[in-house]
């Protein structure tokens, strides 16, 4: 016993040293928002709030981030779960794990393509932790399900001590990791308001290996197409990872709207699409290659929307390429 | 910051105190001895560390120990039913879906995870499953198979 006692303080020694871990903090699990809030406001800077931890704990053990303390929303009441509501908007709470959107049934039936964005977000033991409300807080650039939703013009719901607001999440994401709370806000819900019956999407993220890496580009499209005129209208392109945000491919929407999508014209709106990312060079690609593979993604999603949703994983991949 | 929690492991109450921002995965197996679960990547990329939390398989290199009180937690120590093997150990076992085994306890747990909601998976639905898995030596072949085995194993009791 003593022996392996030793060898186990010899091992911990060895891996603080081979694998990075966690500083000490204070810990706080606040039960209602107004205390949630108030903390960070007691407290001051140098605080984190704390949802899945997917990206928190990384940052800390990779990035050497030193939050002086953090605060669980996980013990805040009615934040998890997907609920529809009396008007047909469907809402998410902040909490609600990618896990639970991509397995959701009335997200696979209603928006399957947004169920399909949160299936790219890493593994699915990744996905039973990392939350809504996070993939949009930390407001990373390639953030899977921020183009989906705000391809369903969704807004986001802000909370405080001061009371609550709504803002649209196409105006909530400021730059990479900046978003439109201030320190003591939280973001409580996700909302996606009533769309037509005839609204089709897809989101189509791409990256050469197919999984656990982040986007190189994402690409999603929502627009109604006519039952018997096969005509596109409220036509929304939204890009991931191209941008220091999410962005509308505005021009590229103005193109479709109105039109019978063909080949040819998928082609063409793919082009002004590319035309409107602004991609950075980085280790995953280069800007060139960013914005030739928005094109072509592009049109792909426009044509893959109006077939109709992936049946597979298998199937999703091939319609990629 | 340390706290004194309460939580279950491997369906026997543990009440301990513990710092804060511990790793689950170092609480596991530097504190409470249990070396079962395994440290890959330490970044939630290769799922070697997969523990069930609450029935959901997830990376305890990613959570800190401050979140356990009143958690339900299973690691491969946990696995077994009884003296007996579980299925996905006797099929991984009889399969040959080790190699080196240090990716073994990540992969059975989710593979038990995958079985638990699919008792019928397709190949495809089980390489999705295992996707955040990672293993160097096999090529998996025989990873797919014994995930096939176990669940044939399961649906026969």
């Amino acid at each position: 016993m003593k022996f392996r006692s030793e060898l186990s303080t010899h091992y911990s020694a060895l891996s603080t040293i081979l694998m990075k871990r966690t500083e000490a903090f204070d810990f706080y699990q606040p039960t209602t928002l107004q205390e949630a809030s108030r903390l960070l406001k007691d407290n001051g800077p140098g605080g984190r709030f704390l949802a899945g931890g997917t990206d928190l704990v990384i940052a800390m053990k990779e990035k050497g981030l030193l939050p002086k303390y953090i605060v669980d929303l996980k013990r805040l009441p009615g934040l998890a779960g997907i609920r529809e509501n009396s008007d047909g908007s469907i809402t998410l709470g902040a909490l609600t794990t990618m896990y639970a959107i991509e397995t959701s049934a009335l997200i696979k039936k209603r928006y399957p393509f947004l169920a399909q964005s949160a299936a790219e977000v890493g593994s699915i033991q990744i996905r039973n932790r990392a939350t809504i409300g996070g993939n949009m807080a930390n407001a990373t650039p390639s953030a899977d399900t921020a183009p989906a939703l705000i391809a369903l013009n969704a807004t986001a719901k802000i909370a405080s001590a001061g009371g609550e607001r709504t803002i649209k999440l196409e105006d909530f994401f400021k730059g990479p990791g900046q978003n439109a709370m201030s320190a003591d806000e939280i973001l409580t819900e996700v909302t996606i308001p009533k769309t037509a019956a005839n609204l089709v999407g897809e989101y189509i993220k791409f990256s050469p290996r197919e999984m656990m890496d982040l986007a190189y580009v994402g690409v999603a499209v929502a627009y109604n197409l006519g039952t018997n005129d096969k005509k596109c209208d409220g036509v929304r392109i939204v890009l991931g990872a191209v941008a220091p945000t999410p962005i509308r491919a505005k021009r590229a929407e103005a193109a479709l709207e109105g039109q019978v999508l063909t080949e040819a014209l998928a082609e063409k709106v793919g082009q002004i699409s590319a035309e409107e990312a602004k991609p950075i060079s980085d280790v995953r690609s280069s800007a060139d290659y960013r914005r030739a593979m928005v094109g072509t993604m592009t049109k792909r999603a426009l044509l893959n929307a109006a077939v109709g949703p992936a049946k597979s994983w298998y199937d999703r991949r091939e319609r990629r390429y | 910051m340390n706290k004194n929690i309460h939580f279950n492991l491997n369906g026997k109450p543990v009440s301990r105190e513990v710092q804060t921002h511990r790793l689950l995965l170092d609480l596991l197996r530097d504190e409470i001895g249990i070396t079962g679960t395994k440290e890959g990547c330490g970044t939630g990329d290769c799922g070697a560390c997969t523990v069930m939390l609450n029935g959901k398989p997830v990376n305890s290199c990613l959570i800190l120990s401050g979140e356990l009180d009143g958690a339900d937690i299973v690691t491969i120590e946990g696995l077994k039913i009884g003296p007996e093997l579980h299925p996905v150990q006797k099929a991984f076992v009889q399969d040959g879906g080790a190699q080196c085994g240090y990716c073994t306890p990540g992969m059975l747990m989710m593979s038990k995870a995958l079985l638990d909601e699919n008792p019928n998976p397709t190949e495809e639905e089980i390489r999705y499953a295992l996707s955040g898995n990672l293993c160097r030596c096999t090529g998996y072949a025989k990873i797919v198979q014994a995930v096939q085995d176990a669940a044939a194993m399961l649906r026969a009791k």
